[in-house]
Parts: structure tokens; sequence; C-alpha cells
């Protein structure tokens, strides 16, 4: 396994949040990318958006913006 | 063949379509289901025609429109999951059997029920509607265009009227979607409920319900959802508390590409040309002795249809001699509106149905109309 690192790590409601999460973080050039929920951000499935933790801030103003509603902000290992 | 029976299905696609849907075939893996190319893919393309719909019947939110099989799923979805023993709903004579039955099923349980008749040209009374309303009223449920006449019902001025008394407003918009615009903020609509493989382009097995934020439907299945794998509940948050199961992408990646093609040509073009192909229909067939054509035809705008009958010939007979001596396909008989039929007085006849695509030729158009000036001798 590689090396894990801090990561912020966004979970979804539901897979139409994340899609629309990707698509918002690519138009304004956001980097991040879509992973699996990590079990320690949940015990479920579905798709979660992970980023640097100092993509932060851009991505909740983003997320407010598009009106993208998560579940939850996590920081985790990833 | 020359076909003319777009109400039912539209045969002709743009060739995106198909093309789209093979793609889709080849590429696409579950939505939702994973991180692998194949999947984002599906979801990718699945919330690209969420946003497109969004777009075409200017709802709040990509995520408000779910996905269903056809318009029939998406309003049984709407009246089992909104109406409940003991409310009284309003609907019309209008209707299809995709509203009908689910509102008679209803009627089993304890729900009371309105139907609003309509005069000789086909069209309801909104003061009736109004006047109808009683204070265990829940909800209007009705079509935008009849599927036997082509008349629309003025949904802008219903939603009036549901909002003004606190009502859930559920629109069947089958024979509309893609062809005659749809405002679901506007019009106060709660529920739209719209297929994809009539005005719309799309391919068969695909359709949608928009559900106004805020308001929750008590979902028709319950199953996988992608998220909360351990919640014994299906997830309440649209579009997912309406999308159990795996979805039909292949489908959906046609319909999109249908949209995209709606949106370059154009629905205003594209339902223009439709309104003249069957106006010219409506022309070329009206005054031919022995030929009854239904529906109010002084209206400005209404959906491709133009059902007639020859004498007292049956409907059946007609469509037959059409398709094996002309070569046009129509549809006869009853047409799942029972009710219609019967404020129209053609149940036993049936009616000849010709609906209309932007495909539609003037050629064709012109065919069609010799064709029955001929049967009508």
């Amino acid at each position: 396994m590689r090396k894990k690192e801090l990561k912020l790590v966004v979970a979804f409601h539901t897979t139409a949040d994340a899609m629309a999460m990707e698509k918002a973080c690519k138009e304004k050039s956001v980097p991040g990318r879509l992973i699996p929920v990590p079990r320690s951000v949940s015990a479920g499935c579905g798709l979660a958006w992970c980023a640097a933790l100092e993509e932060r801030g851009q991505i909740v103003e983003l997320m407010q913006n598009a009106g993208i509603e998560e579940e939850a902000l996590h920081e985790c290992m990833i | 063949m020359i076909y003319m029976d777009n109400a039912a299905t539209t045969l002709q696609k743009p060739s995106c379509v198909a093309e789209a849907v093979m793609r889709a075939m080849s590429s696409f893996g579950n939505a939702g289901r994973g991180i692998n190319d194949a999947s984002l893919d599906a979801a990718r393309v699945i919330y690209d025609t969420r946003e497109r719909l969004c777009r075409l019947f200017h709802g709040e939110n990509p995520k408000q429109f779910a996905f269903t099989s056809n318009a029939t799923e998406s309003l049984n979805i709407a009246i089992k999951g909104l109406i409940s023993p003991g409310n009284h709903v309003i609907s019309t004579v209008l209707e299809h059997n995709s509203v009908l039955r689910p509102l008679y099923e209803k009627e089993q349980f304890g729900v009371s029920l309105t139907i609003l008749g309509c005069d000789e040209a086909g069209n309801i009374s909104y003061e009736e509607m109004e006047r109808s309303i009683r204070s265990n009223t829940k909800a209007i449920v009705c079509t935008h265009g009849s599927n036997l006449t082509g008349n629309l019902i003025d949904i802008e001025r219903i939603g009036g009227i549901a909002k003004r008394h606190g009502l859930l407003f559920v629109v069947d918009a089958s024979q509309t979607a893609g062809l005659i615009p749809i405002d679901v903020q506007k019009m106060h609509i709660d529920v739209l409920c719209f297929t994809g493989h009539k005005g719309l382009y799309g391919p068969q097995g695909t359709g949608g319900i928009y559900v106004c934020p805020g308001l929750n439907i008590k979902p028709l299945k319950s199953g996988g959802s992608g998220v909360e794998t351990y919640n014994k509940s299906h997830p309440a948050q649209m579009p997912t508390a309406l999308e159990a199961g795996t979805l039909n992408s292949h489908g959906i990646a046609g319909l999109n590409a249908a949209l995209i093609y709606i949106e370059e040509t154009g629905m205003e073009y594209i339902s223009a040309v439709a309104q003249n192909r069957m106006r010219q229909f409506y022309e070329g067939v009206r005054g031919i002795p022995g030929v009854k054509v239904y529906g109010d035809f002084t209206a400005k705008e209404r959906a491709p249809i133009v059902s007639l009958n020859i004498g007292n010939v049956d409907s059946s007979e007609v469509s037959d001699e059409l398709l094996t001596e002309y070569g046009i396909a129509t549809r006869s008989g009853g047409h799942c509106a029972p009710l219609m039929h019967g404020a129209l007085g053609n149940v036993e006849q049936g009616a000849v149905r010709f609906s209309f695509s932007h495909f539609n030729t003037e050629e064709e158009v012109e065919t069609a109309v010799c064709a029955v000036r001929e049967l009508a001798v």
C-alpha cells in the first residue's frame, strides 16, 4: 500500500452530489478526485471527494456557490 | 413506411441517440458503484442528463430529477406515494390509463375522485375545476396534452389554482415534453412526469420525474442505492430516494444525446415543424365529406396529433387499410384514454390517430391526406 497522507475528504448524501462536485471542481480547476468512501468516514459505500488539506477554503466556497450539499467534511489519512 | 405514430413513440431518432447508446453499452460500468473510469463515465453522463432536464424544464436543481423507466412509472410513484386514504383528488377525462388506473387503485383504499368532464371540443372548465376543490382535496393530477385529441390543458392556470388552494399539482407531460415549453417553477408544478421516448427522442425505457424541493414522496421501490449500505431504510434524498437499483445508464446516454440534439436544433424549431405538419394534415382532411376530426384546432398550441374517423367505419379497418395500401403507420382503436373516448362518443369505433414529429415531411403529410380522401369515398 502506498504511504498515506492527511487529506480533506468530503462525503455526500447521494451520487448526484458527488458528480456535481467533480464537475464544479473541474470547471474551477480545483484539484482533487473522487475516491471510494473510506471506512474511517463511513461504513457504507459511495463516492467521496478527496483533496489536499490546503484546498479546504476554496472547496467550501465552491460548494456554497454551486449549492452542493455535503454530508460531512473530514480530515483523514488517505 | 410513412410513420405517423409519434404519439406512441418517435421511431425516427436523431442518429446521435443510437450512437450514444452503442458507445455506452461498450464502455459504461455501474454508475455510483465504483470510481473506475467505466463507472464514473456512466455517473457523469447521468448527472449531465439531469442538468439538461433541469434546464429544459426550468427546475431548481438537477437533483430534483430522478430517472424512471417511463411516464407510467413516474405517475405511479407520484400518485401512490403522495395520495393517502381520505384524500380527494381532482383529475380529468382527458387522462391516459397511466393516470386513471393508479387513481382507481387508490379509490379502492378510501381516496375519493372528481374526474372533470369536457366540452364537445375536448376542453375542460377551469372554473369547474376550482369549484370541485373540497376541504380534503390533496392534489390535482392531470395531463398537459391529450394523447387522443392533442388538446392542451392550461397547466400554468391550474398551477395557479393549486397554489392558491394549497394543493399538490402533478402533471403528466407524456405528450408534450420536448414539444411544448414547460416551466415547473413558473407553472407551480410539484411533480412532473415525463417519458424519454416520445417528444424527447430518447430510447424506450427512459423517463423521469421532477419533484419540487421539500416534497417527500414515499418511493415505490427500495433497494440498492450506492450509498448508506447499512441503513435499513432507503435513503430519503433526491434523486436517490426514487432511484433504487441500477439505472438504465445505456438508455440515459441515448436520452442525453437526444437532449443535446434538441438544445442544438432548438425546441421551438422542432415544435414548429411538428405543428406545421399537424396543421397541414388537419387542413387537408377537415373538409373531406364523411371525415370527423376530434379536438380543438382553434388553440394556438397543441400536441401534434390529429384523430379522426371516416363515417362509421371501424377505426382499425381504416388504420389497416392505411398501412397495407399506402404504407402509412397510424394507431387505431382505443388509445388507453377510456374516458376521452367516452366523451367523444367513439368508444365502439375508436379513432384513427395521426401523430407527427419534425422528421415527417410535407410530402408524407400530403400522401396521408390523399389516402384519407380516397378512403372516405
